[in-house]
């Protein structure tokens, strides 16, 4: 290549969208290198601590969009303690001194707090898109300093995220002169909002396309603000309590008529089953339905509405669907390519779900590629028939509820159930194991999951050998999780280069030791080696603490940036 | 390190084992019946809490757990003793009994009326003109009360009897 004009590059780098893409280019030469990073607009950290943000900054000075995880996923099972870290403050406060372009912030599993919320709304004035998944630390004082100050606000969604609830009404701090609202979301707040002062929000921003209300907004404020925006595409609704001959209910049949637009429906935060036929004719054309936080939507008024769901794609719903209600989603539900069954743990056991449901659905879903499942029971010959009948599955997760339960039938391991699986589908990204396993079924992902990126591994596996397979066979694996299972230091140590290739290993409970670790970070100076002592936090001393004992919970990630500085006492980088 | 009983200690919230300030652990209770499964936990956590009371599964984020909590039938979680009440129509020849407890609200008692005696369910709007018929009851102190003042919590609290009365002319 002698000469390449840089703007026909840039124009040409433009139509790369994925950040592999971007990243590939980017190593090809030195021009490449330089167009590339200043042509730059969305970056994606998967762990925040592998880069510092002034790094970040220097390489892609022209960032608007930028993603940032932060803690390790086990830390949504309560496995990681409450102050390991995670803090966007330090981003904010390099961005807002050398990158005031930032349009776009979006974070999971970070700590937010109401000063880094002011900081953000006062220090980017192109800021439209604010999306929080899981974070903590958010009031709604922070919200309320985003909504006032943020002008040209467009997404604000707020997924699943502990909201403390101050005084004040954040949701009236949208002046009246923001109309650009596109995306709302504030399913997951507990508090009050000021019914009025939403009603005039959703009026006057008239590209408004998705409202996810919380359970403080009954029926008839919905109604009214379904009134007011008939043009929305997506709809979590909130309390949904009405009984079916009051007027409050007959109006809002009426309205959500004229609603032709909706194709995602979520929420019944609250719900009163015999006023779910208000809803029947949106169910018609939706693609995507989340019941997965409504207990109160069971048995015949279930099956009833999956009845009308006929172009659905995506499904999250809770297990008390049981086997039959899955068949009757199999039946319906063509077009179907995710789905979620969580389980309602104070349900009836009886009401549950088991491999027959699973079948079913492989039976009447073949495009189905994206499931989460948690089970009471699981058989090898249902895995197989699953495996068989939707090759395609690139997200596989599997939760049998009690560890290590073998095949209902046979009492065998359920590892040529899960071999069959990653043999069937080869464009597997994302798998997650339960029930009773061996090496064996680590002997069959190392052989065939090649295109796995995500392992979650649970009270599995007999050897240090399991664990080896998946590491000299999984060449695109990014991410491993392990807990309770005897995987020790020989594991551990076999390839410690390996490391480096991948965003992040976790094991907790299983059987490395302090001196594996120690081996470990010695080896590996790119890396950092995380120990996290929960119960000595307060006699730990290093040389007190026996190289030979067993680590409690090991966290290693790469990073260019050496130990990081916010780490707490029972944290130890090695 | 506390042990875990059987039945509900899925609901307790109890104090974790380090104090870093977030003390709150969910634990799962689980009873390992299977006797293999038994000898292959013992094997695996020889150092490790028992089975039964397993940190962090099943892997579900808190935070739907809290939710999936806060909403749970009431009459699950609050004590299992029935509560029935004779309720009489006037009119027909035999009374009935029903469980107050297991209806969720008025609009699930009123479908139970629709089953029981073929009459609207609308008969509990207090003060609906198109039903011939009005809902009361007989409260502990004797009184009878038209059925739809108080609060459901409350009312099957103080409903003792029920009876579907014809109105007046």
């Amino acid at each position: 290549m002698t000469y390449f004009p840089e703007e026909v590059l840039e124009h040409i780098f433009d139509f790369l969208s994925s950040h592999q893409d971007r990243n590939a280019v980017s190593i090809v030469c030195k021009s490449w290198f330089r167009v590339e990073r200043w042509s730059r607009q969305r970056v994606f950290i998967g762990n925040c601590y592998a880069i510092r943000p002034e790094r970040l900054i220097a390489r892609f000075p022209r960032v608007r969009s930028l993603t940032l995880k932060g803690k390790p996923h086990f830390a949504d099972f309560n496995l990681v303690p409450h102050d390991w870290g995670g803090f966007v403050q330090p981003w904010i406060e390099a961005m807002a001194k050398s990158c005031k372009g930032l349009e776009e912030l979006r974070l999971k599993r970070m700590v937010v707090s109401d000063e880094s919320l002011e900081l953000l709304s006062r220090s980017f004035p192109n800021f439209k898109s604010l999306v929080l998944v899981t974070c903590e630390g958010i009031t709604t004082t922070g919200l309320a300093s985003v909504a006032a100050n943020c002008r040209d606000l467009r997404e604000l969604d707020l997924q699943e995220n502990e909201v403390e609830d101050s005084r004040g009404h954040w949701l009236s701090c949208f002046p009246d002169t923001c109309t650009s609202l596109v995306s709302l979301n504030f399913a997951c707040l507990k508090g009050e909002v000021n019914l009025g002062a939403l009603e005039k929000l959703v009026a006057r921003c008239r590209d408004l396309r998705s409202l996810r209300v919380n359970r403080a907004v009954p029926m008839e404020a919905l109604e009214k603000i379904l009134a007011r925006a008939p043009q929305l595409v997506d709809l979590g609704i909130g309390s949904y309590n009405h009984e079916p001959n009051s007027l409050a209910y007959k109006k809002f049949r009426n309205t959500i008529l004229n609603c032709k637009s909706i194709k995602s429906l979520s929420g019944f935060l609250e719900v009163s089953p015999r006023c779910l036929p208000a809803i029947y004719p949106v169910c018609l054309s939706i693609t995507s339905l989340n019941l997965s936080y409504s207990p109160g939507i069971v048995g015949s008024e279930l099956v009833k509405l999956i009845h009308h769901c006929h172009k659905l794609q995506r499904l999250w719903v809770l297990d008390a669907i049981g086997d039959k209600g899955l068949e009757v989603v199999a039946s319906t539900c063509k077009e179907l390519r995710e789905l979620r069954v969580f389980p309602s743990l104070f349900g009836a056991e009886n009401a549950a779900v088991t491999e027959k449901g699973l079948v079913a659905i492989s039976v009447g879903c073949p495009k189905l590629h994206s499931l989460l499942y948690f089970c009471h029971q699981m058989t090898n010959a249902a895995l197989i028939t699953v495996a068989k009948n939707c090759p395609h599955f690139s997200r596989f997760r599997l939760c049998i509820l009690d560890p290590q339960k073998p095949d209902a039938n046979t009492q065998q391991p359920l590892d040529e159930g899960f071999g069959a699986i990653v043999q069937s589908c080869r464009g597997l990204r994302r798998l997650s194991l339960s029930g009773l396993l061996t090496d064996q079924v680590f002997l069959y992902i190392g052989m065939y999951a090649d295109q796995l990126e995500m392992l979650s591994v649970a009270f599995a596996g007999e050897t240090d050998k399991g664990m080896l397979y998946v590491l000299n066979g999984c060449k695109n694996l990014r991410k491993l999780e392990i807990r309770d299972s005897p995987f020790g230091d020989i594991a551990l140590l076999m390839d410690v280069g390996k490391y480096e290739t991948m965003r992040s290993l976790w094991m907790s409970s299983c059987n490395v030791t302090l001196a594996g670790c120690k081996t470990l970070a010695i080896k590996m100076p790119r890396l950092n080696v995380e120990i996290i002592n929960e119960f000595n936090d307060m006699e730990l001393v290093e040389e007190n603490l026996c190289d030979n004992q067993k680590v409690e919970k090991m966290y290693v990630y790469r990073t260019l940036e050496g130990p990081r500085q916010d780490a707490p006492d029972f944290v130890t980088r090695l | 390190m506390a042990k875990a009983g059987l039945g509900l200690e899925i609901t307790e919230l109890r104090l974790g084992f380090g104090s870093n300030g977030h003390n709150k652990k969910r634990v799962f209770s689980e009873v390992v019946k299977d006797g293999k499964c038994s000898n292959e936990s013992e094997e695996l956590h020889n150092s490790q809490p028992s089975m039964n009371q397993i940190v962090g599964w099943p892997p579900i984020r808190s935070h739907r757990l809290k939710n999936i909590e806060r909403k749970s039938n009431p009459v699950c979680s609050s004590e299992s003793a029935k509560s029935y009440v004779k309720i009489s129509m006037d009119g027909a020849p035999f009374l009935r009994k029903i469980d107050l407890k297991s209806h969720k609200g008025y609009h699930d008692l009123g479908t139970t009326f629709e089953n029981l005696f073929g009459c609207d369910g609308g008969v509990l709007i207090k003060g609906s003109d198109w039903s011939q018929y009005t809902a009361i009851y007989e409260d502990k102190d004797g009184d009878w009360m038209l059925v739809g003042d108080e609060p459901w919590e409350m009312f099957i609290e103080s409903c003792k009897k029920l009876r579907i009365m014809k109105k007046a002319n």
